[in-house]
């Protein structure tokens, strides 16, 4: 007579380990054929290697057991396997110029690495519920505004190929905006989910669009000259379309009005118009972007062009990892890892790799879907569609179809602030999904009911 | 708030479809122009990184690639790099390939031809490192040695071709150049050389045997116009021709003087036979007014000149002006005005007169052969261009230059025993300029085995005494009697 059994809703714990494993194959895999490709043998160093990197991502596994039983089981497998290969690409320019594996780029990295995967494991043991964050709403603005002007301030500021977007400290170099990305986010998703309301009704229709009013507009006014303030002052169209990006998607997710969309990205378009008008350094960014090839531009940087014609010497299939030049262009392991494996693995590597982003990116957006409280859903959002924008922004600018900026592709880049960051926005998003998976605590027990329940009622 | 992250979604997926287009455009649409883009430095490599094929003369290699322990892993070197410099060009990191056959044969050398297609295959599916193809040349080292040590330090340039084949046996210019230089893998010195090559006012990259601002190819000029003669059925070798010591010329006050202001005999006439003899300027003007501008340029095309020609290096058309009034006509006719040749296509004039009127392509690379197996990939068959003149007037034009090396202007090219065929040339170029000294011919006169031209600028050591008789006369012979006794 149990009508009702209580399903036991799927965790996933069992898939993502299973998925862990598989991405750990992936990556033992690439690092063998570049070691062969280089040396012509198995690295020496294989069983710890594979030992290291398994341990890393089971440590995590197992917290996510303890802490975050029902988070989403794609999350974790992807971003490991995406981090693990930009090791891999990382080690493989070490050894292209010469560098050992402890005075190279590719230790640090994965020194890194440890650190962001334990402050995330810190983030998912010590954070049990997101809904703490809203606590934080103006803490985390201002925080944010500093870190993203930090780079401006003298002394600490530390530019690199004209971008404004590094700060120094001592020996350490960092990206203040990585971590900024992040807070942001919390910060807009506290503020908007308070103020969606207002912000999302009132107004006046024009045209079909109800325009909002003018009061209102003030904060998006603030992201907007903040925004312009970054592309202008710090060089940077990345971070900046980057961040009015993420904040003009939050608020049209928030107000579910399109006007919001076509307001942002009219001033956006109009003030990155006047600032390529008044401002050389964006005029030559345009330039670098138009006629990659033209001497002009070749005079001035031919990164560009070296990674283009990288990605085009690896074609349909690649030349093989180890096989190929991808040294010759500069930054290939930060900025320009994109076209490193594009020129390694090929396009259907490359397109693979983009696919492990979109898969990324729309667990995280399904997370927002299934959460039930309106911070979550935009905090969620938000994170995810920062990811999809930055990989837009990095590959975009190195396959010429946005102006090329400094910023790195998540996951895979070298580079310590990256790598904290976008761990710890994993962990945000596996923490959210967690609470969006949870099943409903039993609240009331439906009351069971019978056949005698049912009555034929006869009116005539 | 699920509608809108659902449609921000269909953002996402456009923003990731761009972003696999925009790859495709770059890895697949546009993979083959970035790749073929000359500063692509990952091109450079990896045809750097194969064995390029060695280019033979004789069976010895004058090109090779040996392995170098850099990361350029293959040295190109030259074997006598001065003496083949044009022939073979240059192979450089920093430059390309470019000047002679590793410029226009880069494709089989490089391996990347078409025609190794199956090669490639099967050196893929056995594993082996691709390899580029050998080619086995035409040229005759002791020809070509000749030809070099003839023009010594003179400017100028000097070819041989067996006329019954269109097969090139030498082919010199001077100055020439070491290709050894630009092949270094030290970039400092390859620039320097580079720099100072290419600044040099004597232009030593320049082939002038082939390329190069051409010549006029003065008095030898004058076997076209006698053979056109001859072909109107108007004028046989006996035909009387005027031959004062200026001649009037329609249009104008200036007359077409001889050399020296001598009439060329005391009668004031000449036959044809005497007149290319002596090589007799007003009689050859007179003939060129009387066949007309358009014989003498159909004439001249049938010899191939004004066709493009690959040896395959790219060969510069020689021409003969469009448009001519007659004392520019008459000019023309002893090869001077506007009509510019190479001396490869002067050689190609002796080549079709002793080879029975009919024309020989010339080429350069006899075979060119994969190197593990020996299969020819490519061989050359000799190729006619064309019937420049019947078998007859070429008999006509044979006799009538064994009478210039016997007793005419060509003397200094005779070979004791064998019957030289020849004409000389001596052209006026600038005012104030000594005259090119010119030597074009064939020996032995019946079935010659060689035609050669040869061309000293500004009558090179001998100066203002310069006839081309006396200065490129002897080359010519030099590089005859290397061709007979080999």
């Amino acid at each position: 007579m149990t009508a009702i059994t209580s399903l036991r809703p799927r965790r996933g714990r069992n898939v993502e380990l299973l998925l862990l494993l598989f991405a750990a194959a992936i990556i033992t895999l690439a690092y063998c054929n570049v070691e062969i490709a280089v040396h012509d043998s198995l690295p020496p160093d294989l069983l710890y290697g594979v030992a290291g990197m398994l341990a890393i991502a089971l440590t995590f596994h197992v917290v996510l057991r303890w802490r975050a039983p029902y988070a989403d089981p794609i999350l974790l497998p992807v971003a490991t396997l995406l981090n693990g290969l930009g090791l891999v690409m990382i080690h493989r320019l070490d050894l292209a110029h010469g560098r050992t594996f402890a005075g190279g780029l590719a230790l640090k990295q994965l020194t890194w690495t440890a650190l962001g995967v334990a402050i995330a494991i810190a983030v998912l043991i010590t954070l049990r519920d997101h809904r703490v964050l809203r606590r934080y709403t103006f803490v985390a603005a201002l925080t944010g505004f500093v870190l993203l002007l930090l780079p401006l301030v003298p002394g600490l500021g530390h530019p690199v190929l004209g971008a404004q977007i590094w700060i120094k400290l001592g020996p350490f170099t960092f990206q203040p905006g990585e971590v900024a990305k992040i807070v942001l986010t919390i910060f807009f998703a506290s503020y908007l989910v308070r103020t969606r309301d207002a912000l999302s009704v009132a107004g006046r229709k024009v045209l079909g669009f109800t325009l909002p009013r003018a009061r209102d507009m003030g904060p998006l006014l603030l992201a907007w000259l903040l925004s312009i303030g970054v592309l202008v002052f710090e060089n940077d169209l990345g971070t900046s379309l980057l961040f009015f990006g993420l904040f003009v998607a939050m608020l049209y997710v928030a107000t579910e009005r399109v006007s919001w969309i076509a307001i942002g990205m009219l001033m956006f378009g109009a003030g990155a118009y006047v600032a390529y008008l008044l401002f050389g350094h964006v005029q030559t960014r345009v330039l670098l972007w138009l006629h990659t090839f033209s001497p002009a531009a070749l005079e001035r940087s031919d990164q560009l062009a070296k990674g283009l014609m990288g990605m085009a010497s690896g074609g349909m299939f690649g030349t093989g990892l180890g096989r190929g030049r991808p040294d010759i262009t500069y930054f290939a392991e930060s900025d320009f890892i994109v076209p490193s494996f594009g020129e390694e693995i090929g396009l259907i590597g490359l397109m693979a790799m983009l696919l492990l982003y979109a898969i990324l990116v729309q667990r995280g957006l399904r997370t927002g879907i299934g959460v039930r409280d309106g911070f979550g859903k935009l905090l969620a959002t938000g994170l995810a569609f920062s990811v999809a924008l930055q990989c837009f922004v990095v590959v975009g600018g190195v396959t010429r179809v946005i102006p090329l900026t400094g910023l790195t592709m998540p996951f895979l880049s070298a580079g310590g602030s990256s790598l904290l960051a976008n761990w710890t926005l994993i962990a945000l998003l596996l923490r959210i999904s967690d609470q969006a998976r949870r099943p409903l605590p039993d609240v009331i027990a439906p009351r069971p009911r019978s056949d005698a329940d049912t009555q034929v009622v006869k009116l005539r | 708030m699920n509608n809108p992250i659902r449609r921000l979604s269909v953002v996402v997926a456009f923003l990731f479809v761009t972003l696999l287009v925009s790859t495709t455009v770059i890895q697949f649409a546009l993979a083959k122009s970035l790749n073929a883009r000359p500063d692509n430095r990952r091109t450079l490599l990896s045809t750097f990184g194969r064995e390029r094929g060695q280019i033979l003369v004789a069976g010895k290699p004058i090109a090779e690639s040996v392995p170098s322990d850099d990361e350029y892993k293959w040295q190109r070197t030259y074997t006598d790099g001065d003496l083949y410099g044009h022939v073979t060009g240059y192979y450089s990191f920093l430059y390309g390939a470019g000047g002679g056959l590793e410029g226009s044969e880069n494709d089989l050398l490089s391996g990347s031809s078409d025609k190794l297609f199956y090669k490639r295959i099967t050196d893929m599916l056995v594993g082996k490192t691709p390899q580029g193809a050998s080619l086995e040349l035409t040229i005759n080292p002791a020809a070509q040695k000749a030809a070099d040590a003839g023009l010594g330090n003179q400017r100028g340039a000097a070819v041989a071709i067996d006329p019954r084949t269109g097969a090139i046996l030498a082919l010199v210019s001077h100055p020439t150049y070491d290709p050894t230089v630009l092949a270094s893998h030290d970039t400092a010195a390859t620039t320097t050389a580079w720099k100072r090559l290419t600044t040099d006012r004597t232009q030593p990259m320049v082939d002038r045997a082939i390329a190069g601002n051409l010549y006029p190819p003065g008095s030898t000029f004058k076997l076209v116009t006698a053979a056109a003669a001859l072909s109107s059925g108007r004028f046989t070798p006996e035909s009387v021709l005027p031959g004062p010591a200026v001649l009037d010329l329609p249009q104008t006050d200036v007359g077409l003087p001889n050399e020296g202001h001598h009439p060329c005999s005391s009668t004031g006439t000449v036959t044809m036979i005497e007149a290319l003899r002596i090589s007799c300027n007003p009689a050859f003007g007179w003939l060129g007014l009387q066949i007309g501008a358009d014989t003498l340029r159909a004439q001249a095309a049938k010899f191939g000149i004004g066709d493009p020609l690959s040896i395959p290096m790219r060969v510069t058309p020689s021409s003969v002006p469009a448009e001519l009034n007659p004392p520019q006509l008459a000019q023309s006719a002893i090869g001077q005005f506007d009509v510019r040749m190479t001396p490869l296509q002067v050689a190609l004039v002796s080549a079709a007169i002793g080879n029975d009127g009919v024309l020989m392509k010339p080429y350069l690379v006899k075979a060119a052969v994969v190197d593990s197996t020996l299969n020819v990939v490519d061989a050359a068959a000799p190729q006619e261009l064309s019937q420049a003149i019947s078998p007859q007037v070429a008999g006509e034009l044979r006799d009538m230059m064994v009478g210039v090396v016997q007793s005419g202007t060509g003397t200094p090219a005779q070979i004791p025993g064998v019957a030289v065929a020849g004409k000389t040339g001596t052209a006026e170029h600038a005012v104030g300029a000594n005259p090119h000294a010119w030597f074009t011919g064939f020996a032995p006169a019946v079935d010659p085995k060689v035609a050669v031209a040869v061309v000293v600028e500004d009558g090179g050591n001998a100066g203002s005494e310069a006839a081309g008789g006396r200065v490129a006369g002897p080359i010519a012979r030099d590089i005859i009697k290397a061709v007979l006794g080999s």
